[in-house]
């Protein structure tokens, strides 16, 4: 009888949960793995490279496209590195604007993860449920930029306009009729603070029934407690930030730690797990949900109540209001000059992190005076999760790849850059 | 008129020789039990579209015909239209036949099914033991589609069904074995008829631990959501049936689901008194005897219907529930939980036999 061998199975990058592009090569014994080798490149775009040829401003849309669901979180790492090369202030109400944005986008990030990871595991009413609060989210985004992904909407200084005073309404087309409308409109008939506010009210309630179907359910619990273990120490070792680290039991948190914008000001807490299983990392996703729900609420009650502006007035970062570039020499010169070849940054250089929802995601640039950045590099939280795949997924089943690569929260935008 | 028609047609049928007739017969029998099946399952896959899509807040196909009641049609032909690729490595014989191995036991299991009082195909006296024998002719079909496929996806698909199926046949076959005590009869016929009396008489009852058994193990055997391990989409594709196209997928579609129908009518018709009506005993007897109303209420074909469509509405309503099961676990789930259940309630069944326990062993 001839020896028996483990076989390889090529997993992705057209696979269902590849999440994208990725490609896995598993040796398996039967259905137990034994190693799993990532590939990853295939939706590598050159990010670095392009923004060294760029303006800086011109490279804020391509932050959107690094990790497409949390679009708002890469511009900000992106935008916080230039404004500490330039050392210029942001406007009070500019950075509650941009926190409540990040928690949204959180949400988004969050709904998005809690719907994959549940058709994953099979549980495929999550996505419906998921993407039904998604839109409304995705609505204030086109609300407030234009744009429902790829927002573009911070700014060195600040974020590029300020918030709407009317939340955009549906119009009667002849697939709906006039009582559907109104009942759509029926949260939009005030200003987009309104609209997000009604949401968030009843966000802790959707996600309750998320948890009714799954928190308690047996078999997402046979699927998800004691999969992918990872131990504090590995956790650190690995690199693992955002909730795959506070999935183990690591306390850490940007938002807390290093604070940064308003978050010092704002109540909110940071939920750990305490085994370091997939069902940790879904519990601590789930709560971080209602905590960004809870500081949505505050940047709500705080931007209702104070206004100012949400960008910084000096003209030499920020373009100047069109109304003086009509009679005023200096504003059409700064018109000119920003909008052809942008600013220039002293020399130096700077590393800029924020908590994105899927970890630490900083920007690291090199100026050396020139109004192009000599050299950027992207640090993003899904490459380290990624990396780790093999020591996480050895002796499991398949299926438990399956549940380890949606507890990663893995988007190759920002993985291939 | 018609008496003349009659007569003519008549006339022709005692004409044909009786080898004909009985061909002839038979046949048609076959087709009036086929045709309602084959509509069963196209209804049945837009009833599923539908239902799950209401429970996630979504419309479900809505644009071929109203509301969608074209859609099942609409897949037929698509299906039947696209191009059946065959891998450069299958095996040409065995990839082929596999289909055919899984849809003709699903649909010849359907002979025995009693529709009413003395209404089936075939009136065997083994009929429980036929259908055990014809659906367990399934899973050939299935490890061969993943065999010949030459894929490891589908390998790992039919590695996995053979295990599952293995598994819950047993839990599956000692369940019945309950059915065959209580009603001493393997014949389908007898086996509802050992249940008139009213719906205490039913076997659910008696038979309550096995009769959940015996409804898990069905939606394993049809690798049904949550445990459609062999399927398993989000982990190895479509498992059996990923190098599959167009007619020969349609094929193992329609097995799926015919065998989804045939395992609710089967639960109906052993646990839940098949065409009886569970008014009986409850409503006078004079009730029935009224014309529209005493047959709407009465035993009937309706009341199998009915029961059927309960089980096939919990089959969607699992599927948009429950997460899936990891392949180890159903095993675990059916060697360590239901088989043990099964025998123990096999024993205490014994002993209730043995004393007599009325209503249902007298």
């Amino acid at each position: 009888m001839s020896e028996l061998h483990n076989y390889t199975l090529n997993f992705g990058p057209q696979h269902p949960a590849a999440h994208g592009v990725l490609r896995l090569i598993l040796e398996m014994e039967g259905e137990v793995i034994t190693r799993a080798d990532p590939h990853i490149g295939l939706l590598h775009r050159g990010t670095e490279k392009l923004a060294e040829s760029k303006p800086y401003n011109h490279s804020i849309g391509y932050m959107d496209r690094l990790d497409y669901v949390s679009m708002m979180c890469n511009e900000h790492a992106y935008v916080l590195a230039i404004e500490k090369l330039l050392g210029i202030d942001v406007p009070i109400r500019a950075q509650y604007i941009r926190v409540m944005f990040d928690e949204i986008t959180r949400l988004l990030n969050h709904l998005l993860w809690l719907g994959a990871h549940g058709l994953d595991i099979g549980a495929m009413t999550m996505f419906i449920y998921c993407f039904r609060e998604r839109e409304q989210l995705m609505d204030v985004y086109e609300a407030v930029t234009g744009a429902r992904m790829h927002a573009t909407y911070y700014r060195p200084g600040g974020v590029y306009r300020d918030l709407p005073d009317q939340m955009p309404q549906y119009e009667t087309t002849k697939w709906k009729s006039q009582q559907d409308i109104d009942y759509l409109n029926e949260s939009r008939k005030g200003s987009v603070l309104d609209f997000i506010e009604t949401f968030i009210d009843d966000f802790p309630n959707k996600v309750d029934e998320y948890e009714t179907l799954l928190t308690d359910n047996r078999i997402w619990k046979q699927r998800t407690v004691d999969i992918g273990i990872v131990t504090p120490q590995q956790a650190m070792d690995w690199g693992f930030t955002g909730p795959m680290l506070r999935g183990s039991g690591v306390e850490w948190d940007l938002r807390k730690k290093q604070p940064y914008e308003v978050y010092a000001r704002l109540d909110f807490d940071i939920p750990v797990g305490s085994n370091g299983d997939c069902y940790d990392r879904y519990l601590v996703r789930v709560e971080e949900m209602r905590q960004s729900a809870r500081i949505i609420k505050q940047c709500i009650q705080w931007l209702k109540n104070n206004s100012g502006p949400v960008i910084s007035n000096d003209h030499k970062v920020t373009p100047p209001n069109r109304e003086t570039m009509k009679n005023d020499m200096e504003a059409l010169i700064h018109h000119f000059k920003l909008f052809s070849e942008g600013y220039s940054v002293p020399a130096g250089e700077v590393y800029a992190a924020v908590e994105h929802p899927k970890g630490e995601f900083g920007i690291y640039l090199v100026s050396d005076g020139a109004n192009k950045p000599y050299r950027m590099k992207i640090r993003a939280a899904g490459f380290a999760h990624l990396s780790a795949i093999n020591e996480m997924v050895k002796g499991h089943m398949l299926a438990d790849l399956v549940a380890v690569m949606g507890t990663m929260d893995i988007v190759f935008g920002e993985i291939d850059r | 008129m018609i008496d003349q028609a009659m007569q003519s047609v008549l006339g022709w049928w005692q004409l044909l020789p009786g080898g004909w007739r009985l061909l002839l017969w038979n046949t048609g029998k076959i087709l009036l039990v086929m045709i309602p099946l084959m509509l069963a399952v196209a209804y049945y896959t837009l009833a599923e579209r539908k239902v799950i899509g209401f429970m996630q807040v979504r419309l479900g196909p809505n644009r071929v015909g109203y509301h969608g009641l074209l859609q099942p049609f609409a897949d037929a032909i698509k299906l039947m239209f696209k191009e059946v690729i065959l891998p450069t490595n299958a095996d040409r014989f065995l990839f082929l036949s596999a289909p055919v191995l899984v849809l003709g036991p699903s649909l010849a299991a359907w002979v025995v099914i009693p529709f009413d009082e003395g209404l089936s195909i075939a009136n065997i006296d083994a009929g429980l033991l036929y259908i055990l024998a014809v659906s367990s002719v399934t899973v050939y079909g299935v490890i061969l589609a993943g065999w010949a496929s030459n894929s490891k996806y589908a390998f790992l698909g039919a590695m996995r069904s053979a295990a599952q199926m293995v598994a819950y046949e047993i839990a599956m076959g000692f369940a019945l074995v309950g059915v065959l005590m209580i009603s001493g009869s393997l014949n389908l016929g007898h086996i509802v008829h050992s249940q008139n009396g009213g719906i205490l008489h039913w076997h659910l009852l008696p038979l309550l631990p096995l009769f959940f058994v015996y409804m898990i193990s069905g939606i394993a055997e049809t690798n049904r959501a949550p445990f459609d391990v062999v399927e398993g989409e989000s982990e190895i594709v479509a498992g059996f049936h990923v190098e599959y196209s167009g007619i020969t997928f349609a094929m193992f579609f329609l097995a799926e689901y015919a065998n989804m129908i045939l395992i609710s009518a089967l639960i109906a018709i052993m646990f839940l008194g098949g065409w009886l009506s569970p008014l009986q005993g409850i409503v006078p007897d004079s009730v029935f005897a009224i014309p529209v109303i005493g047959l709407l209420l009465g035993h009937g074909i309706h009341w199998l219907i009915f029961k059927t469509a309960f089980f096939m509405f919990n089959y969607l309503w699992f599927r948009a529930t429950f997460p899936r099961y990891r392949y180890d676990q159903i095993m675990r789930l059916g060697w360590k939980v239901f088989l043990p259940i099964t025998i123990v309630w096999l024993v205490i069944e014994g002993l209730a036999a043995y004393f007599k326990l009325p209503p249902w062993f007298n």
